[in-house]
């Protein structure tokens, strides 16, 4: 027995020899997971990133299988999706796992943002690690739009239209395109198909490509750390960090680990409350599209509703677009407008505390009034968090070169 | 000049000049992709102009019709309609439309060719819901002094029974008027502007 295990083994190695001779296939295992050093004090926010991984996976999984059964035509789309839910065998826990992770990446997505501004992870050197990271959030608010007119359902009508829309608020050019973006003068079947085509080739590629860059620049630095210093300051005698420890196995089973917590949540939702109350899966969404009939009340589905609000906030249509693009472009400068010296929110001062503390209830109630059905009341109160979630951005540019810091330690903390 | 010199300002001119030839057969090359996004002939065709009988129709009666995709409105107005219009010329964002879509021959408060007859493009100016007709006067839950009119579901725009859109709402413009013509004094063509007109 032992002999025949031990050929066996023999056999295996030679095998990756083979293959190691021709493809490095050892040399990037050991270069991407046993041979990366990451910081040993990473907690709960550093799930995120493999998480959202995740659910990139899942989505590509299950849109591959959509794909096989929806018709994208004006006509047959919305039974077609019916039929996936009906008739096609567990094509309702495929079409479900599809809808409940569009929303848990951006769940996932938000969080994982919102870690890098407690631990200033965008600051320099991974300024350009942010940017891929913002490319790819708003690739993803593409990918998430196209996917909802997929249903064909009168919120995706009604959505689309309004959103299309939007793009008319630009002087001359703004109908044109609106035509050339619908490839009719109104939402219709073309408009569908090409959609169809962007959600399911165009916009997933794109993904791909910036998830690859997203990877290779963290890689170029490593993780930052809930401390917010570099690791590679401090290094033993062979040049590992004294607070790195290899990506695997330490940092592979912490993973898998959250992927199970992970898994046990998603599953609550998907089994148990996939249309989440409306929030998930819009009510409207289960009529089929109508161009003659607008529903009552029109709203995005919840991850766009903050700058939805900040649309709705303006009263003037082109300003209120450009407020609500602005609002977007403009965490993409994060890296540059944040000028502290310290990254973590553990060492600076109480002033930032308070000026995320802000806007993250600016973000959260801007989400929760775009919702809603727009009194005069709640478009002041709208105004107003318009305005704290812009001035989070300004009064970082002014007060982070000046404001209070503790000092930073030499080692991580534990 | 020795074989191993090389001639810089030679090599920047090739660079130069292959980048921006290239760079124009791109773009041309780029055209039919791209022009390929834009309505097709048979989007193009189904977008022909709509013939509207007005026999039927009653007064204070609208008649919603599809042309281009859009819904039109068509409502035979009362002479109380249209002699009330001036009412609420004091809350209205563009009284006079002069900032509205419309054809050069309409024009004044009834923004018609007859001001029976409105015709108008009914997807609100804001982001192209459809209001819906009020046209009672009298208090309403968005506007206690409400003179009849068009109210959007959306966002709360509000336009009066010519389509004009009052003050401090998101829609910019008065709603949309398309061209239109009359066959005879029973028919109306949705797409054609009157002989002659622009």
């Amino acid at each position: 027995m032992a002999k025949i295990a031990s050929n066996l083994s023999k056999q295996a190695g030679a095998l990756l020899n083979w293959f190691d001779d021709r493809l490095p296939v050892t040399a990037f295992w050991n270069n991407v997971m046993t041979g990366y050093m990451a910081p040993k004090n990473f907690n709960f926010w550093y799930y995120m990133g493999s998480l959202a991984l995740l659910v990139l996976v899942i989505q590509i999984f299950s849109g591959i299988l959509l794909a096989m059964h929806y018709k994208p035509s004006a006509a047959e789309a919305f039974a077609s999706v019916e039929y996936i839910m009906r008739d096609v065998d567990w094509g309702w826990l495929i079409r479900y796992m599809h809808t409940t992770g569009a929303s848990f990446f951006f769940i996932l997505i938000y969080l994982h943002m919102f870690r890098s501004l407690l631990y200033g992870s965008h600051k320099a050197p991974r300024e350009l690690l942010w940017v891929f990271g913002m490319f790819i959030y708003v690739a993803l608010m593409a990918e998430a739009f196209l996917g909802y007119i997929l249903p064909w359902g009168q919120m995706s009508y009604w959505g689309a239209q309004v959103i299309i829309n939007l793009f008319g608020a630009i002087p001359k050019i703004g109908e044109p395109l609106t035509q050339w973006i619908r490839g009719d003068y109104f939402i219709s079947d073309a408009t569908l198909n090409r959609f169809f085509a962007l959600h399911v080739i165009a916009v997933p590629l794109a993904l791909l490509g910036l998830v690859l860059l997203h990877l290779v620049a963290l890689r170029e630095n490593g993780s930052n750390n809930p401390d917010g210093i570099e690791i590679k300051k401090n290094k033993d005698a062979d040049g590992k960090p004294l607070d790195g420890i290899p990506f695997h196995p330490y940092y592979t089973v912490k993973d898998i680990f959250g992927v199970g917590m992970f898994l046990i949540l998603f599953s609550f939702v998907l089994f148990l409350w996939p249309e989440a109350g409306g929030m998930f899966l819009e009510h409207d969404n289960f009529v089929p599209a109508n161009p003659l009939v607008t529903p009552e009340h029109i709203k995005p589905v919840w991850y766009f509703t903050p700058f939805y609000a900040i649309l709705k906030a303006v009263p003037d249509k082109l300003l209120g677009v450009l407020t609500m693009g602005a609002s977007v472009v403009i965490l993409f400068f994060l890296p540059w407008l944040d000028r502290s010296p310290v990254k973590s929110i553990r060492y600076k001062g109480t002033w930032y505390k308070v000026l995320l503390t802000l806007f993250t209830i600016a973000f959260v109630r801007l989400g929760l009034l775009g919702m809603a059905e727009g009194t005069p009341a709640q478009t002041w109160e709208m105004r107003v968090w318009t305005l704290v979630y812009f001035m989070f951005f300004v009064l970082l540019f002014f007060m982070s070169p000046r404001g209070k810091t503790k000092p930073e330690p030499d080692r991580v903390t534990h | 000049m020795s074989s191993n010199d090389v001639d810089k300002g030679r090599r920047r001119f090739l660079v130069a000049t292959t980048s921006v030839v290239g760079g124009i057969g791109v773009g041309f090359a780029a055209v039919p992709f791209i022009k390929s996004w834009m309505p097709s002939a048979r989007a193009q065709a189904i977008g022909v102009p709509v013939e509207v009988n007005l026999g039927k129709l009653k007064e204070g009666q609208l008649l919603k019709v599809q042309w281009r995709g859009q819904t039109i409105g068509v409502l035979r107005r009362t002479e109380e309609m249209v002699t009330d219009l001036s009412k609420v010329d004091a809350s209205l964002a563009d009284p006079e439309s002069q900032n509205a879509e419309q054809p050069e021959y309409i024009h004044g408060e009834p923004r018609a060719l007859k001001p029976e007859f409105l015709v108008v493009n009914m997807h609100c100016t804001h982001l192209g819901c459809v209001p819906q007709m009020i046209p009672q006067v009298g208090p309403q839950p968005f506007d206690a002094d409400w003179n009849g009119g068009f109210y959007c579901p959306c966002h709360k725009s509000k336009f009066d029974l010519s389509g004009r859109v009052y003050k401090g709402v998101p829609a910019p413009t008065n709603l949309r008027i398309p061209p239109y013509s009359f066959l005879d004094d029973d028919t109306l063509i949705i797409g054609v502007s009157p002989k002659g007109a622009v």
